[in-house]
């Protein structure tokens, strides 16, 4: 420690390991306040997150039984192997891509569309913002509930528009029993409440831009799409990697929407996993099948967002 | 530049007609939720076109407000995401401090672990944390609700803070540590006046997470007392599966204190999402 070196020399022997217990007294009261700081948080954090985050895989190889007081044996993969032998499952798995595809590219394409119409000094542009941004802070079940009534089989306001207005369908469609009208609702609702957060992330990106480089691209004599192009998009693309990583992580995670407006019917023509879990957990009780769903689950999507994230970045380089 | 007046002006009608389009798109489903909210029940499947009820009536919420019994759904969700918020607030703002401002052994691997953490869908935890609840006797109870909405939001709000306090000068830290003030008096008078922005931003993601929250609340209540905003109105809409106009004005008293937060503090948003590198 650094105080022996400051001593005068003439101080007394006895008197170094008192400063230098001093001085360690002073570090153990830094640390303990430090711990009074983090602590009380971290301590609920680890209990209700870290803990239950090693619960699910332990549950997972186990045949748990909800009896309190009677034993839950464990089965090795047993329940990944009957989770990959599951048609139904796999289905689920099939669906959530389906969303992924039907919902990403369309939330990136219209949000990064309104990020350019709003990137200019443009009078109103914080009430277009706003007005945006609304569906994203509206509850899912809320609007959940809305679209299944838009959507509703009679004369709802969809039919109305694929019918009367543009004869895409000769009679009403019952959006809901069927695999792929439903999920064209299902998808219609994803994109409607999340175009204004990558509208947001974009805009937040775009306003970043230099205006010098623009200026500095049109006296070159580059048009509008030219600035995009190089200006632009090469300033964005850090952002655009985020939004990408971010909804499909979201993507295969959908589970209000789906819940409330099909609840995986018909039959289980429209499970996504998670609404999958939660019926083997809380309808059927079985806890060790769906921990095993949720667990396969975050994996693929953490391997899927980590190769997205190693492969922007390695675009990014070149 | 070379572009001509009126090109200019051209260009600005589009991006205006373009804007208008998207905007009516984006808020059409709202006024039509809206609109049948005040609609007569037998009308409700009429014409929905119509954005103005002919007959307009208060029917729907007199009686969502009254027998049955929004009043007391919407006190429910007003108490646990209040308490939730302060809980939330206060104590990632002491997490976030510690980790940014005091030295204790074990420091970096409690902050790896909350990164680790915003990494985990809080869906994926449902089964072990129901367990947990039940073992906890925390089942069937608004107080129940807390400690889980508080546990699961801490993560993001604390790396959320712990950004904004790195940004704080140092020297304030140190002038006060000379003037004798303890860590306490400089995170409560210099920290957290200072941080009045990202603060108001945790408060609003903690109040609209806890407000809207329905997949724990779905899990863990049975009983008609003790339901949120959110499940009761999943529930109503199960029973009067045709009375849109009930589901729709049950609906818009959840939706209003959120739009009065939303538009009072939408600067916040924005600075919340762009700088907390984002998490939805």
């Amino acid at each position: 420690m650094s105080t022996t070196t400051v001593l005068p020399p003439a101080a007394s022997p006895s008197s170094i390991p008192r400063r230098r217990r001093a001085a360690a007294g002073a570090g153990r009261r830094a640390a303990l306040t430090g711990y009074a700081f983090v602590l009380p948080g971290f301590s609920l954090y680890a209990l209700v997150m870290l803990y239950p985050a090693v619960q699910t895989f332990l549950l997972s190889l186990r045949d748990w039984k909800i009896t309190p007081g009677v034993d839950s044996p464990w089965v090795g993969l047993d329940n990944y192997i009957r989770a990959f032998s599951d048609p139904v499952f796999l289905n689920s798995l099939v669906n959530s891509v389906i969303y992924t595809v039907g919902t990403v590219p369309l939330q990136i394409a219209i949000g990064l569309g309104l990020a350019v119409l709003l990137d200019s000094k443009l009078p109103g542009r914080t009430a277009f913002r706003v007005l945006f941004y609304l569906p994203v802070v509206t509850s899912w079940v809320v609007v959940s509930l809305l679209f299944q009534y838009i959507f509703s089989s009679g004369d709802g306001l969809a039919n109305l528009v694929v019918v009367d207005v543009f004869h895409l369908a000769q009679e009403n469609v019952s959006w809901f029993q069927d695999r792929w009208t439903a999920f064209i609702a299902i998808c219609a609702l994803g994109v409607w409440k999340g175009v204004g957060w990558s509208m947001l992330i974009f805009l937040a990106a775009l306003t970043a831009v230099p205006r010098e480089l623009h200026e500095a691209a049109a006296i070159d004599g580059a048009g509008a799409w030219g600035r995009f192009r190089h200006v632009s998009l090469p300033s964005i693309r850090g952002a655009l990697s985020v939004i990408v990583i971010l909804l499909v992580i979201g993507g295969f995670n959908v589970f209000i929407s789906v819940l409330l407006m099909t609840g995986g019917g018909p039959g289980n023509a429209t499970q996504v996993p998670l609404t999958y879990m939660y019926d083997q957990a809380f309808t059927f009780l079985d806890f060790g099948y769906g921990s095993a769903i949720s667990f396969s689950l975050t994996a693929f999507v953490l391997v899927v967002s980590a190769a997205q994230y190693w492969w922007t970045r390695r675009a990014m380089r070149s | 530049m070379v572009v001509s007046p009126t090109r200019r002006r051209v260009i600005t009608a589009v991006r205006y007609l373009l804007l208008a389009i998207a905007a009516f798109l984006l808020v059409y489903p709202f006024l039509y939720m809206l609109s049948t909210s005040f609609k007569p029940r037998s009308l409700v499947l009429g014409d929905p076109t119509s954005l103005i009820p002919e007959d307009p009536t208060l029917d729907n919420y007199i009686q969502v407000l009254g027998a049955d019994n929004f009043a007391r759904y919407f006190l429910n969700s007003a108490m646990v995401a209040v308490v939730s918020t302060v809980l939330i607030v206060a104590l990632s703002s002491m997490m976030a401090y510690g980790f940014t401002r005091l030295s204790f052994p074990g420091r970096r691997i409690l902050f790896g672990l909350i990164i680790v953490g915003l990494t985990i869908p809080t869906m994926m935890l449902i089964i072990p944390q129901f367990l947990l609840a039940r073992d906890l006797h925390l089942l069937n109870s608004l107080q129940g609700l807390v400690p889980f909405y508080v546990g699961t939001a801490l993560g993001f709000n604390t790396f959320l803070l712990s950004g904004f306090f790195e940004t704080l000068p140092k020297e304030l830290d140190e002038a006060m540590t000379i003037d004798g003030a303890g860590a306490w008096r400089r995170y409560w008078s210099l920290a957290l006046p200072l941080s009045r922005p990202a603060l108001a931003t945790c408060v609003i993601f903690a109040f609209l997470g806890t407000w809207d929250e329905f997949a724990w609340a779905l899990t863990v209540l049975n009983d008609v007392e003790v339901r949120t905003l959110p499940i009761a109105i999943a529930l109503f809409q199960g029973q009067h599966s045709t009375s849109w106009g009930l589901v729709f004005a049950a609906s818009m008293l959840a939706i209003i204190p959120v739009l009065i937060v939303y538009i009072v503090f939408q600067r916040h948003f924005v600075a919340g999402l762009t700088s907390g590198a984002v998490k939805s």
